[in-house]
């Protein structure tokens, strides 16, 4: 709590128990006004004193000058007629515990969700003469080596010079599976260094890292604001001298025509009438609580690796209706791995073992692919006489054998008879010593969580779910099935992507949404076409950051799945407090005019409705388990 | 241009408010008040002198809500 708030604490129980107290003193005629004054001057001084300088400027639909209208109004009308004056003290006493409870509830969002995204690094160990000293981020220049103890977190983007370590990347992507890394391995600023000393050689300036792009986008992000958000200001805007023409028409009207009639006016019982208007008028609780759910349902998304760049994107979000993405890198892993080893004469192992020596030298991502298949140390020794036939493949003397490993057309030039794979991907044929050992199949592997990530889409209202690829039909019919996606389209060049985007946006309905996912590499001007653009694995990507509106930090497609079931969460809270609160509002306006509500059911409109939409508003920052 | 200012004000509707005022002052091409983070982003039009436009701003921020603070 700030000074602030414990000072207006204290004013709220000392009127709170001074005016329990007067209940039950026996006073009457002005002593008894004289003695309801004190809690009421207690509390409500300094509303009164923002009410006089409100006048002065002019300002009359001011929260203040209603709530300090309405309670001098009651207070005259208790003074004439009934003598109770509770109410008015009550109605200043609830309205001032109301704006306590809002700035604390605000104040702890603001603070919960900075400590949600508490990435920030607040220094960097730089060796200066032998020495290591704390330095500001700021101040580190590119290719500085920095020293990263465990514990700390990395400051800024970099390579690992020396030092081998796990990282924890949970505050960056939600993912809590530490990653190890090692000498030569890029490393992200945010990330906490959890047992070994890690020597980094910087490779951007802290402002340009990780960290602090993510930073600046969180804390952009509520300055987007939502069509929901911009309703509410404007309503604002309109409610309350609405209200409030609507009590003084209340107060002049009904007498009025009562006097027409011929009967008494009952002037005072409908000034009451009016003034339980003024108590209802204040728009506090829909004005608080909608960017508060918009806040913190972005904060929280922003905890489990979902970044949204505004909060119009999370109310764009919760309308998808049909989801697009590209195949590489977004539902497969985009490397080549190697799926098996068919029609072998030798053990697998054996033919691998030949087929990863074969190609030892060559940095062609297929054999990159065959050695990691194989898994052991290649011993270059037992090499010689490479010799590698462009775009066919690579023809060695592993062990004394000749090793010829490559695809169909090198089978043809050796004259050599192989069999055909049924199955997708890139086939590397072995050879040895001019007989045919077998083949090994390469294709680019899908995602284990590629298939869930659809289901799931469908799952929470996905009208469709569309693969684009740049691959041939033959691979991108069998992803498809597999992924079991509506549609697919496939020998798609980058530009092609864009056009196609076009054609589904076109059959979109008004309202409905359409969602891009990408890697975010190649994909910017599809990112930026689609009505949400979402970039994924973006951890260290800039271009990434910058051409979506939503960034998964990590390339797990479940996330989309789960920042749509965010943004649905966030979007029913706020339609539900819109509702509820108008709603109550309204409904408490009504009886007000009739008669029936009194000022505390007044009381229960403004503070009440607002208590309950600020709880009801925070729910949207518990996103974990949806 | 666009520049952001760190901004104290206690409730949401006055960040409203303060937002019309700022947007009405001569000068200034757009503003957005952030209340949940306490940040006002002001566009300012082509030629402004930022430190006066900014004083306006204040000045009438203040008439509209007695109790806020943009600091400049």
């Amino acid at each position: 709590m700030t000074k602030n708030q414990k000072k207006n604490l204290i004013r709220i129980i000392i009127a709170a128990v001074l005016l329990v107290a007067l209940h039950f003193a026996p006073v009457d005629g002005w002593l008894r006004f004289g003695c309801y004054m004190v809690p009421y001057l207690v509390v409500g001084y300094d509303i009164l004193k923002k009410a006089g300088k409100g006048i002065l400027k002019r300002q009359v639909f001011d929260e203040n000058f209603l709530m300090a209208l309405a309670t001098v109004g009651a207070i005259i009308v208790a003074i004439t007629g009934r003598g109770d004056y509770t109410e008015a003290v009550a109605v200043m006493l609830f309205y001032q515990i109301g704006e306590l409870f809002q700035s604390y509830a605000v104040g702890k969002s603001r603070r919960n969700i900075s400590a949600l995204m508490d990435i920030r690094p607040d220094y960097a160990n730089v060796e200066i003469d032998g020495k290591l000293e704390q330095v500001d981020p700021d101040e580190v220049e590119i290719g500085t080596v920095i020293t990263v103890q465990p514990g700390e977190k990395i400051p800024i983007d970099g390579v690992v010079a020396e030092g081998e370590s796990f990282l924890d990347t949970a505050a960056l992507t939600g993912e809590s599976v530490p990653v190890a890394v090692r000498a030569g391995d890029p490393v992200t600023s945010g990330a906490i260094n959890q047992n070994g000393v890690l020597r980094v050689t910087t490779t951007k300036k802290f402002g340009e890292s990780t960290v602090s792009k993510i930073l600046e986008l969180m804390e952009n992000a509520s300055s987007r604001k939502s069509r929901s958000e911009n309703f509410i200001s404007k309503f604002a805007k309109y409610y309350t001298p609405a209200v409030c023409i609507g009590a003084v028409l209340l107060a002049v009207a009904g007498p009025l025509v009562r006097l027409a009639l011929g009967v008494s006016p009952m002037w005072g019982d409908w000034i009451y009438r009016a003034l339980t208007f003024l108590v209802i008028s204040c728009p506090c609780a829909l004005v608080v609580s909608i960017p508060l759910s918009f806040f913190a349902g972005i904060g929280g998304a922003g905890h489990e690796g979902i970044l949204i760049k505004g909060s119009n994107y999370l109310e764009a979000l919760a309308d998808t209706s049909c989801v697009v993405f590209d195949k590489t890198g977004t539902m497969t892993k985009g490397v080549f791995e190697v799926q098996g080893v068919h029609h072998s004469e030798l053990e697998d192992e054996e033919l691998l073992y030949y087929a990863a020596h074969a190609e030892c030298a060559s940095s062609h991502p297929i054999a990159k692919s065959l050695r990691d298949a194989y898994g052991k140390d290649v011993d270059r020794t037992k090499v010689s006489e490479i010799e590698e036939i462009g775009g066919n493949g690579v023809i060695a003397i592993v062990d004394g054998h000749r090793v010829a490993c490559g695809n169909e057309k090198l089978m043809k030039s050796l004259g050599v008879l192989h069999r055909e794979c049924s199955h997708v991907g890139t086939v590397v044929h072995v050879v040895l010593d001019d007989k045919y050992m077998g083949h090994i199949l390469i294709a680019d592997m899908i995602k284990d969580d590629a298939r869930e990530a659809v289901r799931q889409l469908t799952a929470c209202g996905v009208k469709m779910t569309v693969m684009l690829t740049g691959d041939s039909e033959k691979v991108a019919e069998k992803v498809a099935g597999e992924l079991s996606v509506d549609a697919y389209h496939a020998k798609l060049l980058p530009g092609d992507k864009v056009d196609k985007v076009e054609e589904l946006l076109a059959k979109q309905k008004d309202k409905e949404k359409l969602v891009f996912v990408g890697d975010g590499i190649n994909d910017a001007p599809v990112l930026s076409r689609a009505d949400i653009g979402i970039a994924m694995g973006a951890m260290g990507s800039d271009a990434a950051i910058e051409a979506a509106d939503v960034v998964l930090m990590d390339d797990n497609p479940v996330k989309i799945a789960k920042a749509i079931r965010i943004a649905k969460h966030c979007i029913r809270i706020v339609y539900e407090n819109i509702w509820f609160a108008i709603g109550v509002k309204l409904l408490c306006l009504a009886l007000g005019a009739l008669g029936i509500a009194s000022m505390w059911l007044a009381i229960f409109a403004d503070v009440g409705v607002m208590v309950i939409a600020v709880l009801n508003a925070i729910r949207t920052l518990f996103v974990k388990k949806i | 241009m666009k520049k952001t200012y760190k901004i104290e004000v206690d409730c949401a509707n006055c960040a409203n408010k303060m937002e019309e005022a700022a947007k009405k002052t001569a000068g200034v091409a757009d503003a957005t008040v952030n209340f949940m983070a306490l940040k006002m982003d002001v566009v300012f039009e082509e030629g402004a002198d930022v430190k006066s436009v900014m004083k306006d701003v204040l000045k009438n921020c203040k008439k509209v809500e007695d109790d806020c603070e943009i600091y400049l």
